[in-house]
């Protein structure tokens, strides 16, 4: 049992550094603003300019997710199972992924510029648009930029989990599903799919969470702007603290901001736990 | 054919994917007033020069190797530390195991911001400011669950039997550990390393912060490139091109792992 | 009865099946060679290496071997799965070779249960037919009439991935019972992830299946023991090849090939290396009295002799008896019902079954080889 005891202690001293990591926290948040109390909550939650981010941010990591998870799977579903092919793809896939973030923000600024970069000159040549392209011009622009460098970056992290879930199912399952005559779509559906449950949980959680707590990218490349129009949540917080150098708003606004993901991984990982799931026979 | 749209498709995509790696690589080979001014599909006069400044200038190599060397303690020790516990949440139900599993993402889920300061001041009591061990520690703080859940899935894949007879056969528990169970989850602890690599790796924010000069790493160099003159476009992109390099090189290594695949129980 | 009702069905359902009229499944291997190579050449690996062999019609038939014989290549062959490189496949001399499996009436159920882990018992069973559009009404009815042979009725609303492991089996033959055009059942080890307990049980779901619904059964095994007791005739397979078919009785008697005489029986049959000369076999200076007939055969066989005799006709003697070899007795095997003796003779090792009470000789002894029971293998093969 020593050994048991041993490594019930390893994996409770992790969950133990959260708590601690977050008590510490709390002296420096609603520590300091116990004298106050909630008010401080009260200042954030009453804060249109936060409700503005805050809506941004839900949308732009709505369209992350709704994206880049079923455009993940469909590229793992068409990669090659064997041969050359699948060390150059995954090797491919790999590289955006370890570049690191700022360094991507920067890069894509001249990327997409009109007059030097690759996508922007590319776009501009086929003269569709009546507002010549660039990022700065016009906030759908904006948008559109930083939607186009986030999956492009971040898509390979879906295909790579994606990948290694479905090299797992055993070949036995397609044999019974073409003697069964099911169609691709069905074998998909009621094969592949539900032996990818373990890996695509894995992949919405993160992109989930890393989306909505996105900073470095966006903040490269647009700054927030044009005017705000792409200032999501991290970055609307980091101007707050950073502006009026009190903690207090910035660690109330910090707990709100943990509150919400924490909710929606819940609510993620509870639905992706229970679909098609049923009680034990 | 079918097989032949899915290559096309395939294809197309690789493409677009390489292509602002292409551009980082254009942009790398020039120089700056260079890239400001014109557009070129390739470099007209392709040009060494922010290359040899990497290599010669020790702040900048420095700087990779600093990174290299916390990068790879750090996944050392996220697999270190996440091996036995993800051995604890497969293998045994304990009060609350369900739950905790999911409580372990949440270091995920708040600002990193948020753990700075906190963090600023525990090294700078215990002297370990400025180390390559205090960054590695640092991003223990979000790989360490993450490599729990991955490696706990694959090792809910193999079935407990195997355990109870090499118990029987009178293993000890190091002993199975080492030369039975790890070797069964290879893939797992490629994919593993891999994804700490990698989160390592591109990490910024507690990578500037904990860091002076000793232990200095490439992301927070790559922000020194402001000078008088603005952004050194040139030198950022001759640098972004040399960080993917051992990134490269991990998944190459790890590929025949990531091909062998997942088999995730609990979730 | 059962049976009756849906075999009537049959006549009327609008969904005939692509092939054979009236669900004979008589199955023809036609020079069938097969490599997992591309494009094989004389230098490949061949995982079946000539292959002509004929199923008839509800029979049952083991395809039995160790690990790595090339059955389940066969099998998947035989459904379709697999397309050979050389030779054809005939169902009721149509040729189906190009055929894919979803349009040759059988059904294949696999090592492990292969379920639809999302779906109930109910929707599992009914997805052959609902990917054949059989209205749902017939679904019905069929799915029911299943479920009641499989004893699943009380699992149907069931979800499938909560079930034991041998429910989860009976789920994975259901789906393939379910379809009327379902001639042929083909069984790749399917109780291997059974509890020993259910297997008995499931054997005789198997069986039952096959005499009510009349189906031919394929059933690839590497244990002797289910092959034997279950099919009606063995195909012992061997390195790629099928080296006999017949019934239990006649592998066991009459082996054709030494490796039948070895992986049969247990233990296997002996084997000494011999030579032939007038009516007498010689074994390293040993002489051992054959059957006229069958020394005649053997002075003029060409190759390697082997003189083979199972384990279960040898006779043991006091050393004082008259008549047999002179052996020496190595080890005693007390397995409760039987006792296993292996002596020496001419210093090879010779194993022999005794019954529960029979005497056992201690150092020497005398063996009587019956002539009758005597077989000679030359080069492996059945000298006759």
């Amino acid at each position: 049992m020593l050994p048991a005891f041993i490594i019930v202690a390893f994996s409770a001293i992790i969950p133990l550094m959260t708590v601690v990591n977050y008590s510490i926290q709390d002296i420096f948040g609603p520590g300091q603003a116990v004298y106050v109390g909630t008010e401080w909550f009260e200042v954030m939650l009453g804060n249109h300019r936060l409700h503005d981010a805050l809506f941004r941010q839900f949308v732009f990591s709505g369209l992350v997710l709704l994206i880049e998870i079923p455009f993940g799977i469909l590229i793992a579903l068409a990669m090659p199972k064997q041969g050359w092919g699948v060390s150059a793809c995954l090797v491919t896939l790999a590289l955006p992924l370890v570049i690191p973030w700022n360094v991507i923000g920067t890069i894509w600024i001249i990327f997409t510029r009109p007059d030097i970069g690759l996508f922007g000159v590319g776009i501009n040549s086929l003269d569709l648009l009546e507002v010549p392209f660039d990022h700065t011009a016009k906030p759908i622009y904006a948008w559109i930029t930083l939607l186009a460098m986030e999956i492009w970056h971040w898509t390979p992290l879906v295909v790579l989990l994606a990948y290694a879930g479905l090299r797992a199912i055993p070949e036995a399952y397609y044999q019974a599903a073409k003697i069964d005559g099911a169609s691709s779509w069905a074998t998909f559906l009621y094969i592949q799919l539900p032996k990818m449950r373990g890996v695509l949980t894995i992949a919405v959680l993160l992109r989930w969470m890393d989306s909505f707590l996105i900073y470095a990218e966006p903040f490269a490349l647009t700054g927030g702007g044009p005017g705000n129009t792409t200032t999501f949540l991290s970055i609307y917080l980091v101007k707050l603290a950073t502006m009026q150098f009190d903690l207090g708003p910035a660690a109330a606004f910090s707990l709100i901001y943990f509150v919400i993901i924490l909710l929606f991984s819940f609510i993620f990982y509870q639905a992706l736990l229970n679909v098609g799931r049923g009680e034990k026979a | 054919m079918k097989i032949q749209k899915r290559t096309i498709a395939l294809c197309i995509y690789f493409g677009i994917m390489i292509l602002p790696i292409y551009w980082m690589l254009n942009m790398s080979l020039r120089t700056n007033a260079d890239i400001l001014a014109n557009f070129a599909l390739y470099p007209a006069d392709a040009t060494f020069k922010n290359y040899i400044k990497i290599f010669t200038d020790p702040t900048w190599y420095m700087a990779y190797i600093n990174a290299i060397i916390y990068v790879c303690m750090n996944t050392a020790l996220s697999l270190a530390f996440a091996l036995p516990a993800a051995y604890a949440f497969s293998r045994y139900n304990f009060l609350g195991d369900g739950q905790m599993f999911f409580w372990l993402l949440t270091n995920r889920m708040a600002p990193p911001a948020v753990f700075l300061l906190p963090y600023l001041q525990l090294y700078s009591t215990i002297n370990l400011m400025d180390t390559h061990l205090a960054v590695a520690l640092a991003h223990c703080l979000f790989n360490v669950p993450l490599a729990i859940w991955i490696l706990e899935g694959f090792m809910s894949g193999i079935p407990k039997e195997i355990d109870e007879t090499a118990f029987i056969d009178g293993y000890s528990f190091p002993r199975f550990f080492v030369t039975i169970f790890i070797p069964l989850i290879r893939a797992g602890v490629g994919v593993t390393a891999f994804f700490c690599f990698m989160f390592s790796w591109v990490e910024l924010l507690f990578a500037r912060t904990l860091t002076i000069t000793e232990a200095k790493p490439i992301t927070a160099t790559m922000t020194r490139t402001i000078s008088a003159t603005g952004l050194d476009w040139g030198l950022m992109a001759a640098a972004g091109v040399l960080t993917i390099v051992p990134g490269a090189l991990v998944i190459w290594f790890v590929r025949n792992y990531l091909a062998k695949g997942f088999a995730l129980g609990r979730v | 009865m059962k049976k009756k009702s849906w075999l009537q069905h049959l006549k009327w359902l609008p969904n005939k099946p692509a092939l054979v009229g009236d669900l004979m499944a008589r199955i023809v291997l036609d020079k069938i060679v097969h490599s997992y190579d591309r494009n094989p050449d004389e230098t490949s690996e061949y995982a079946l290496k000539w292959i002509n062999s004929i199923f008839e019609n509800e029979g049952a038939y083991a395809l039995l071997g160790p690990s790595g014989c090339g059955k389940t290549t066969l099998l998947n062959l035989i459904s379709g799965l697999l397309t050979p490189s050389k030779g054809r496949v005939l169902y009721d001399d149509m040729d189906v070779t190009a055929l894919p499996p979803e349009k040759r009436n059988i059904a294949q159920v696999f090592q492990f249960p292969v379920l639809y882990d999302t779906m109930t018992v109910y929707d599992n069973l009914a997805f052959p037919l609902r990917n054949r559009g059989v209205p749902a009404s017939q679904v019905q009815t069929r799915v029911h009439e299943i479920a009641e042979i499989l004893d699943l009725t009380a699992f149907l609303n069931k979800k499938a991935a909560g079930l034991t492991a041998d429910a989860k089996q009976k789920v994975s033959l259901g789906r393939g019972l379910v379809r009327n055009d379902v001639a042929a059942i083909l069984f790749d080890e399917p109780l291997t992830v059974i509890d020993p307990q259910l297997k008995w049980y499931l054997r005789q779901k198997i069986k039952l299946i096959h005499e009510e619904l009349k189906l031919t059964l394929i059933y690839v095994t590497h244990d002797q023991v289910e092959a034997l007791t279950f099919a009606e005739k063995v195909a012992v397979m061997h390195e790629g090849e099928i080296v006999q078919t017949g019934t239990p009785k006649e592998l066991f008697e009459n082996p054709e090939h030494t490796f039948v005489g070895y992986f049969i029986g247990s233990p296997g049959m002996n084997f000494l290396p011999c030579t032939v000369d007038g009516s007498v076999a010689h074994v390293n200076g040993t002489d051992i009295p054959l059957d006229k007939e069958l020394a005649d055969l053997g002075r003029k066989a060409r190759g390697k002799l082997e003189l083979g005799i199972r384990p279960m006709y040898l006779q043991l003697r006091s050393e004082s008896a008259k008549g047999g070899v002179l052996v020496k007795v190595q080890a005693v095997e007390d397995l409760g019902s039987y006792k296993i003796v292996t002596v020496m003779l001419a210093g090879r090792p010779i194993r022999v079954k005794l019954e529960e009470g029979l005497p056992v000789p201690s150092h020497k002894a005398r063996l009587l080889i019956p002539p009758q029971w005597i077989r000679l293998f030359a080069d492996g093969l059945r000298v006759r």
